[in-house]
Parts: structure tokens; C-alpha cells; sequence
């Protein structure tokens, strides 16, 4: 048992969770130095060769360069062709099974009792001493209970409540934005945006929301999670600081609603209205872990469809085309958008039993990694999968929220994000033109853009 | 013609002929009945085909599946009668049944 969780359980009432953490990061240190951990080592960019010149078993697509240098469909496509079912012994985060055709992954993704989602869901591990609990990192049944505490907040019932907000936000950002002039989309569109439906959906001090942004991206971007730039010791102070203000949220609106304020529609009233999940404060660990996972599964998987739908629409010109004769296209064009850029590259699984699949065993305690972004590029399962088709029949059938009880509890609030996106962009612009190439994240894991100017003409 | 009612939730009803052996997931999807997504395409493993049906008629389609009872506990509007509709094989004894579209899928 790790100090996190031994705190949690024998003192979490009388131990603030930010100094818990503190502790975590301290012990951390220390075995460092001891030398019972290794630093991580950093990753230095060199160039993707062709994936034409190696042996197919030195194939290894955990390298965090092969999306930054947008080298990947060729390796996956490799991959799906000659060995879907792919065994890499020697990679950095340690050997690993790639499964990568669309069939296969929506095979693992449904069986859980043969593929178990602990102790976590990327390639990489996370530092043990910061081991908060998320649910989307844990099995059934513990997983289902604590999912059905938080799932009202993005329930489509409680969206529609948010619907006028979001759209009234969205319109703010867009309006300021200039004409004719370069300027960056991520950041000016893609991250605000983001930030601000975050800062919503929790009620957070809207001033602060960028801070939702920066613990997100701490908490996706390790290099020895995901192949990232970011170092442990700001992981951990990072993530003090988050449990700091969370805290505070929750106390502030308890403090609200005894004083007989109503209650709102964001996720901390929520946990509070609910019996199950109204003394979370009180589990410091679990309580962190479910706001943690509603941050970082928001942030850049949104981000980045926000950003790849104005390039997708970039590439393929006639689409553009399409769209502005008929905006009625957009939701169909939404989830269109979702495949293409498959925002988190895979999910990962450790095997609790020998499993025979596509010809290969994998074996108990086996790292098995769903490569959502190859299979939904897999010409087995979808028509043209390379091209972007915002009229797409089946488009919906993707597998970029994943399927099975782990299916991402956010897919209706990403879809009414983009959705409402789209209508506010026709409605203003005539035109998006990406007018440099984008640069991409650096991560095995976060498949996105950090980098992609644009110029806008009026309508 | 043997039939199946489904009621949107706004009340508007589209009755469609039952072939037997087809999925009701899939006999909604041919017959243009709005409301069910089947993202997963009759998987048992994204629940956008969920269906309350009606009364007794909850016994002629037969026992929900673990996996199917789990995917179920996801949903939000989840009734007592509710079901995830790839998994229930259409049969004529179905003859008059009605299914009804939650307002929303999850
Ligand atoms: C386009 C945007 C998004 C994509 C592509 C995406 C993708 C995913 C994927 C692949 C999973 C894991 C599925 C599996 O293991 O089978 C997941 C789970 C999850 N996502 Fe999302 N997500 C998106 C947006 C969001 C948003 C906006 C939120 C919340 C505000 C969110 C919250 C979650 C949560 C809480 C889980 C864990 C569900 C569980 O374990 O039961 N996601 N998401
Ligand atoms: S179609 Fe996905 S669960 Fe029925």
C-alpha cells in the first residue's frame, strides 16, 4: 500500500489533502535519491524513419515522435496489415501488446473480465505516490458505483440546462477573434473554449480557468506516462495546488447551501445533492480522482477535435464546400471529426488471464494497449477510412470514446460542444484558412495540435 | 402484417413490421425510427439503443444479459423495463408490442 492511499483511509479526515499530496511528493523524492527510482529518461526527438525499412518486431509505436512528426499511418497501417495483434519487447515503458484492428479493439474494450483497466489506462506508469483514484482507472464493480455518483453532471438532461451557457460563451470567444489577420487557433479558440466549459461544468472561479487548463495538461503530459515533456516534481506540485482549490470549491459551496442558497447544476452541487457521493470530501483520494478525470478527459480530447475539425476541413476542401451549402450536416460532421482525429491516440489494459487473440497469445499480466487511432483507420471496418467525409453513413460507429463500461462518460458533452462550435463558426465566418503547418503534441497519448495558425474572412 | 409500435419521447409513434429474427435495435435503424443511435452497431457495449418496452410485454423479449444489465446501469433514464435493444431478437409473438425511446441516449 502506498502512503497516498494509507493517509487516505487512516487520516484523511484530519490530514488536508493538498499536504497528502505534499507527503506523496516527498517520499517520492526521497526514494529517488535512494536510487529506488530511476529518473525517467528524457526523450529526445530524432527523425521517424520509413517504417518500410525495419523488422516488424522492432516496430515500436509507443515512440511519442511518431504522432509529433505525423508519421503514424503508415506504422499502424503496417501494423493492421501484417501483424494486428503486435508484440514490442523493448520499448521504454516496458513491453506491450498493440492490438490495432477495429474488430480486436472493440473485442478488449468489451471484455473486461479478461482485460482489467488497473492500475491505470496509458502506456506508461504513473509515480505510485500519486495515486489518485480514478474511476477510469479501476474495474467493475468499484467502477460502476462510482461512475453512476458522478454521471448526472454530463448527463444529457443536465446539458440541456448548460446548452445556453455553453453557446453564449462560445459566441464571446469567437467574437473577439480577428479578421484577416494570422493568429494561433489553439490557443485562441481551442484552449479558451475548453477552459471555459470546464470552468462551467465545475462552477470554478471563472478568473482562474486556466489553471484547469495547466493541471490538466500536467497530469496527461509525463514522459514516463505518455512519452510527454513534463517532470514529476511540477506533476506533484501541480497537483497540490489542485487539491488546494477543490477543496476550497467544495467548502465554499457547502457553506452556500447551508446557507440556503439553491443548489446549481455544476458537479460539485451535484456530489453534494447526492447521498452516495455527499461526504466525497471526506476520501480525499477518490474526491481528487473524480474531478481530476473530469478535467483531463475534457481538456485536450475536446481541444484537439476543436483544432483537427479546421484542419480535416482544411485537407478536404470540398467538404467545406458541403458544409456551408448545408449546416444540417454538422452533427453527422461532429462525429466525423471525433474519428478522424481520434483525440486520445489508445487505452490501455493489462491481460488477467491467457488470451488467444488474432493468432497471438497474449499472456497473463501482459500490457495490452487499444490503439483506437489505427482502428478507426482500419479499412476492414470503414469505408475510405483515410479520407474525412463530414456525410459519412455510420460515422457515429467509431471507436474514439471507446466502448464497454469504460465508454467515455463525456461523449454527449463533446458532441454539444463541437456541435455548437460549428453552427456559432458558419454562422460568422466565410472562411477558416490554416495557413502553416500545425505543429503536433509530443505523446503517445494525446493526439493533438499545439500549434495551428489560421486566418478567418468574413462571411 | 405483424408489428412493433415504437413511441419517440415526444409521443410521436412509428409501427414497423416485424421480420423475424432481426434485432429490434436493427428493425428500428431499417424502418428510419429516430432516437436510437447504435454506436457500437449491436455490440452490447455502447448503450445508445436503449428502449423502455411496455408492460407485460418486458417478458416476451426474454432476460437481460450481465453484460447488458451493466451497460444498462450507465443510463441515465434507466426504467425497470428497460432494455438495450440490439439485444432482443424479434419474433412474431412480438406481434403488437410497444417499445418507447428514452429522451435521450447516453
Ligand atoms: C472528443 C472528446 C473526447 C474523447 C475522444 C474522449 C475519449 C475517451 C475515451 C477513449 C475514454 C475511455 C474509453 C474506454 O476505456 O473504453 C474516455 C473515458 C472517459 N471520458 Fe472521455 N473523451 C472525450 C471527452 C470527454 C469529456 C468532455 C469529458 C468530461 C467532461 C470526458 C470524461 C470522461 C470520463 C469521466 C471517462 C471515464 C469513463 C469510465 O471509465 O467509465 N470525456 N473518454
Ligand atoms: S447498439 Fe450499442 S449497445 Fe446496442
Amino acid at each position: 500500500m502506498n502512503i497516498a492511499n494509507l493517509v487516505a483511509e487512516k487520516g484523511s479526515a484530519i490530514v488536508p489533502m493538498p499536504l497528502q499530496i505534499k507527503a506523496g511528493h516527498l517520499l517520492y523524492k526521497a526514494k529517488r535519491k535512494a536510487g529506488i527510482y530511476k529518473e525517467f529518461p528524457e526523450f529526445v526527438e530524432t527523425t521517424v524513419p520509413d517504417v518500410s525499412t525495419l523488422a516488424i518486431d522492432d516496430i515500436d509505436v509507443s515512440n511519442p515522435f511518431l504522432f509529433k512528426q505525423n508519421r503514424w499511418e503508415s506504422y499502424f497501417k503496417r501494423l493492421r496489415d501484417e501483424r494486428p495483434v503486435h508484440f514490442q519487447k523493448n520499448s521504454l515503458f516496458g513491453p506491450f501488446w498493440s492490438i490495432t484492428r477495429y474488430e480486436d479493439i472493440m473485442f478488449v474494450d468489451k471484455h473486461h473480465e479478461l482485460f482489467s483497466s488497473e492500475p491505470f489506462i496509458v502506456i506508461g506508469a504513473a509515480p505510485k505516490e500519486l495515486s489518485v483514484e480514478m474511476f477510469i482507472a479501476m474495474d467493475p464493480p468499484k467502477h460502476d458505483v462510482q461512475r453512476q455518483a458522478v454521471q448526472g453532471v454530463v448527463a444529457p438532461k443536465n446539458l440541456k440546462e448548460m446548452e445556453g451557457l455553453i453557446r453564449s460563451r462560445t459566441q464571446e470567444v469567437l467574437d473577439s477573434l480577428p479578421l484577416d489577420k494570422p493568429f494561433d487557433w489553439v490557443e485562441k479558440v481551442s484552449v479558451e473554449l475548453t477552459a471555459r466549459m470546464l470552468a462551467t461544468l465545475l462552477d470554478f472561479p471563472y478568473e482562474k480557468r486556466q489553471k484547469l487548463v495547466y493541471w490538466s495538461d500536467l497530469a496527461g503530459g509525463g514522459a514516463a506516462t505518455t512519452g510527454g515533456s513534463n517532470d514529476t516534481d511540477e506533476l506533484f506540485r501541480g497537483m497540490a495546488d489542485m487539491a488546494k482549490h477543490f477543496s476550497q470549491l467544495w467548502r465554499e459551496k457547502e457553506a452556500k447551501t447551508a446557507a440556503g442558497e439553491p443548489g446549481g447544476f455544476d458537479l460539485i452541487s451535484l456530489l453534494q445533492s447526492n447521498d452516495a457521493t455527499k461526504d466525497l470530501i471526506d476520501k480525499p483520494m477518490e474526491f481528487l480522482g473524480n474531478l481530476a478525470l473530469l478535467i483531463v478527459g475534457g481538456n485536450d480530447t475536446t481541444r484537439n477535435s476543436m483544432s483537427g475539425g479546421v484542419l480535416a476541413l482544411n485537407q478536404f476542401p470540398d467538404e467545406f464546400t458541403k458544409l456551408k451549402n448545408d449546416p444540417s450536416l454538422i452533427p453527422n460532421m461532429v462525429s466525423e471529426i471525433i474519428r478522424w482525429q481520434t483525440p486520445l491516440a489508445h487505452m490501455r489494459r493489462i491481460a488477467k488471464e491467457d488470451v488467444e487473440l488474432n493468432g497471438q497469445t497474449i499472456k497473463k499480466g501482459d500490457k495490452v494497449v487499444m490503439w483506437y487511432a489505427s482502428g478507426n483507420r482500419d479499412e476492414r471496418a470503414i469505408d475510405q477510412p483515410d479520407q474525412f467525409i463530414i456525410d459519412r453513413k455510420g460515422a457515429r460507429n467509431h471507436l474514439s470514446f471507446g466502448f464497454g463500461v469504460h465508454r467515455c462518460m463525456g461523449n454527449r458533452l463533446a458532441e454539444l460542444q463541437l456541435r455548437i462550435l460549428w453552427e456559432e463558426l458558419l454562422a460568422r465566418f466565410g472562411n477558416i484558412e490554416v495557413i502553416a503547418e500545425p505543429e503536433h503534441v509530443q505523446s503517445n497519448f494525446v493526439k493533438g495540435y499545439s500549434k495551428m495558425m489560421v486566418k478567418l474572412a468574413a462571411k | 402484417m405483424a408489428s412493433i409500435t415504437f413511441i419517440e419521447h415526444d409521443g410521436t409513434e412509428h409501427a414497423v413490421e416485424i421480420e423475424p429474427g432481426k434485432s429490434l435495435m436493427q428493425t428500428a435503424i431499417d424502418n428510419g425510427v429516430p432516437g436510437i443511435d447504435a454506436d457500437c452497431g449491436g455490440e452490447c457495449a455502447c448503450g445508445t439503443c436503449h428502449v423502455i418496452v411496455e408492460g407485460k410485454w418486458i417478458s416476451t423479449t426474454g432476460s437481460a444479459s450481465e453484460d447488458e444489465l451493466q451497460m444498462l446501469d450507465l443510463t441515465p433514464e434507466r426504467d425497470d423495463n428497460s432494455r438495450l435493444a440490439c439485444q432482443i431478437n424479434t419474433s412474431e409473438a412480438m406481434d403488437g408490442m410497444v417499445a418507447r425511446l428514452p429522451e435521450f441516449q447516453m
